[in-house]
This record gives C-alpha cells, structure tokens and sequence, in this order.
C-alpha cells in the first residue's frame, strides 16, 4: 500500500476557503468540514450557518464562556457574530432546501463518479440509523464541497465507481477535496483540478475506483 | 380573564394520558424542558409516541422518560449521540420503535401540522433508502416524495421568557423546535425562566404568539443537562 499521507486536514480546509466566495452563506457539516471556518482568508466575509438556527456562527468561546443554549449542529458550544440571527427548525431548514445556503462542507464515507454521496450510514444490520440534516442539505444547497481522506484506514478507496453504502444523495457532489487530490465532478466524470506534488497520475487512479481525468 | 400560567411542572402534565403522542423542544442540550419531562416521568402515562430530534443524554430528561419505560415509539432524525445510552439499548433489545426523519423533513412535517397543511411534496431523500415506499411526484423535471404532517396531543417545551397569554421569547439556538412543536399539539406545554406582565415583551418581538400555548409553567432555574451529565445524576433522583 501506497503510504502518502498528503496535505494536512488544515490544509485541505484551506483549499476549500479559497474556493468559497466572498459574500457566500455557508453550512459546515460535523468534524472535519468545521476546520473550514478557522481556515477563511482575510478579507473574506463567509456567513456561517448552523441548522440548529443560528445564522452568523462565530468562533468557540473561551474556556469558561461556553453557554448549552448557543451550540453547533455538532452540539458544540460556538460564539455568535455581531449581526447574527436566531430563528427555529422549519426557517433553518427553509434555508437550506429553498436554496439559499450557497455552499455546504461535509464528510464522507464514499462518492461515486457521477456525485453520489454516501454518508450518513454504513448499512450495518445492527446499527441504530440516524440521519440528522445531511439528506435535506444535499437536497437543496446547490454547491456540495466534500473533504476527506482519499482511502480509508485499511487503504479502500473512498472514491468509487457506484456506492456500496446507502446514499445520501443522488448526483450531488460539485467538488471533492481530499488529501491527495481536488476533483470536480463534472457530466463527463471525475477531472483531476490539483494533485499534492508528491502524487502522480497513475498511483492517484490506483487509489481511486472510479476513472480520473486530468486537466492539462 | 385569559391566564395560562399554572402553578406547577406536576399541575402542568397532569392529564397527559398512556398513548399519548407528544412533542418535546429541544436539540440535544439546548431547549430540553427537563423538568416538564420529569414531571411527565413522576406522573407515569405509558406507551407514549415522543417526537424530538434526539433521544436524550446520560440517564436525565428525554433518555430517563425513556429508561422508565414509557415510550413505546420515537420519531426522531439523530437517535444516538456521543452521550445517548439509553435509547440504543432498548432499540437493540427491540424495546422501542423509531421512526427515522430527516431533520428538515421532521421540521417542515411539524410546521404543517400546525399550519394545516396534510402533507407535502420535498426533495428530500429522493434517491435513497428513506424515500422507499412513498409516493413520488415529478413536478417541473425534479422528483419529490410526499410527507405527511406531524400532530401532537401535547407539546413540552422550554422557554426563556413568557406572559399569561402565553407569549414567549426563547434563548438563542435553545428556539431549535419550540416554535413549530407550539403550534402542532393540541395542548402545548411551557416552562419559561421568567415569567413578565402582558405588554412588557414588545408585540414586535414575540417569537411565539400566545394563540399557540395552553400551558405556561415557570421554572425559575432549570436545570442544566450538561451539568447533571457531569455529576453523573440520574432520575428519579
């Protein structure tokens, strides 16, 4: 097995900011799409949303400050910005399916060649099902960004021809960033945007499932 | 005279009755009405249907309502967090049902119980495992599945700051479903930190108005869930 380990998450998360425009509203998934907001440029003015019902999060309070009443979707204790808002359940998910979340950061456990997301369960028999707001997100923020490692711990890859886990979402991923790679899913499959300067094409595609192209 | 305050948590949930169904506030921590549930588990109903977005922490509020056995269904989009152990127990031993929601399908399924809506066409899970079974629509080149409206015969929820009408203001991300799960029950339910004269919350700024609350109970000083999470309390205590 091929052991690169890539760009750091921080890294990647920064190769995300870069992308998301000025101006834009944004939704970051649980865990690592968070490291997202730390990593905005300067300058930058990026309105985060949170589907428990906070428009402008800010970043997590000091040690000591933290209130249970103002939380992420993670259910950790965030700050809210000057000129944020509160407001319930059906306007916070109004935002998202009415299409007024530009962007939205998620994780993933595997992404098909045509932008099929799988994340919310691995199938397993026994495990209790919880799905939270990640079917409602895909479903109506029009710019879905995914970061993740590009395999798993035992080396599978994450990037596959058709998911084996079920979905999430149909046809719903814009780009994927991982640690090895930026790819657009584009109507022609997968194209290769940046891959980490201690990759080439051809161990890329073999920890990858699903076919590569690569822009020139 | 219009006065919806009473005096008591117990008072409060007395006529809830076994077989209910009924909503409960709150997004983990945040807007869980502790004492409304605790009052519910010392009042006893059974076989109840609870609606909440997830299923408790620790062995208090939600997750105690449900260790003691009195509810045989959960509606719900997140059922296990980090700190859930009750719930997951039960579901493995086939104790408990669960409806599984997502979160914005759950919300809008409330709203229009309230709003008198039925159901409703959304574009949620549209070409996965939860959209199995359900009618799809195809309208304007888009497919959608049909959702039927939530009811409830009660509502618990918590509130920061409430009159005897029963208009309420909430605190920060604890408003999560309070509004909504107000207007879908029959009888809603609501603890308020504070409790103010009619005229004191500005008519520009009531979150909640009064038309969809029956109840409003003060507590004064809930208690913190994260807190007794801590001190590893349980209930009954």
């Amino acid at each position: 097995m091929v052991n690169i380990k890539g760009w750091s998450n921080d890294e990647i998360a920064r190769k995300i900011a870069i992308d998301i425009p000025d101006g834009s509203y944004v939704n970051l998934g649980i865990g690592l799409p968070e490291l997202v907001a730390a990593n905005i440029p300067e300058g930058k003015e990026i309105i985060f949303h949170t589907e428990n019902g906070l428009l402008g999060v800010g970043p997590p309070p000091p040690p000591g400050q933290e209130d249970d009443e103002l939380i992420n979707a993670g259910k950790k204790p965030v700050t809210a910005i000057p000129g944020a808002c509160f407001f319930h359940h059906a306007d916070s998910f109004a935002m998202i399916r009415g299409g007024h979340i530009d962007y939205c950061v998620l994780g993933a456990f595997q992404v098909s060649e045509s932008g099929d997301l799988a994340n919310w369960s691995t199938g397993e028999l026994n495990a209790i099902p919880a799905v939270g707001g990640a079917m409602d997100l895909v479903a109506g923020v029009p710019n879905i960004f995914i970061i993740m490692q590009h395999i798993t711990k035992t080396g599978q890859p994450k990037i596959v021809r058709q998911c084996t886990y079920p979905l999430t979402g149909r046809q719903v991923v814009k780009t994927i960033y991982t640690n090895l790679a930026v790819i657009d899913v584009t109507p022609h499959g997968l194209e290769v945007r940046e891959i980490h300067s201690g990759m080439d094409r051809e161990t890329l595609q073999n920890l990858t499932e699903a076919s590569l192209s690569f822009r020139s | 005279m219009i006065n919806k305050v009473v005096v008591t948590a117990a008072e409060a949930v007395a006529d809830i009755f076994d077989g209910a169904k009924i909503m409960i506030g709150g997004f983990g921590e945040a807007g869980s009405p502790i004492e409304l549930i605790h009052a519910l588990i010392d009042q006893g109903a059974k076989n109840l249907t609870v609606i909440s977005n997830n299923t408790g922490n620790g062995h208090v509020g939600l997750a105690a309502l449900i260790e003691n056995l009195q509810v045989k269904k959960m509606i719900c989009s997140f059922p296990r967090t980090a700190q859930s152990v009750v719930f997951p127990e039960l579901y493995a031993k086939g104790m408990i049902e669960l409806e599984l929601v997502p979160q914005g399908t759950l919300a809008e399924r409330i709203r229009a119980g309230g709003a008198g809506i039925p159901a409703f066409y959304t574009p949620t899970t549209i070409g996965t495992p939860l959209a199995e079974g359900k009618e799809i629509r195809h309208i304007d080149g888009k497919s959608y599945v049909l959702e039927y409206a939530l009811k409830a015969d009660f509502a618990l929820i918590k509130c920061k700051t409430a009159d005897r009408y029963g208009n309420l203001l909430y605190n920060k991300t604890a408003r999560n479903f309070g509004p909504i799960m107000c207007m879908a029950a029959k009888t809603s339910i609501v603890q308020t930190s504070s409790l103010v004269e009619p005229g004191e919350i500005d008519p520009e700024n009531v979150v909640t108005p009064g038309i969809f609350v029956k109840r409003v109970v003060k507590i004064s000083n809930p208690l913190s869930e994260n807190q007794l999470l801590r001190e590893n309390r349980r209930y009954p205590w």
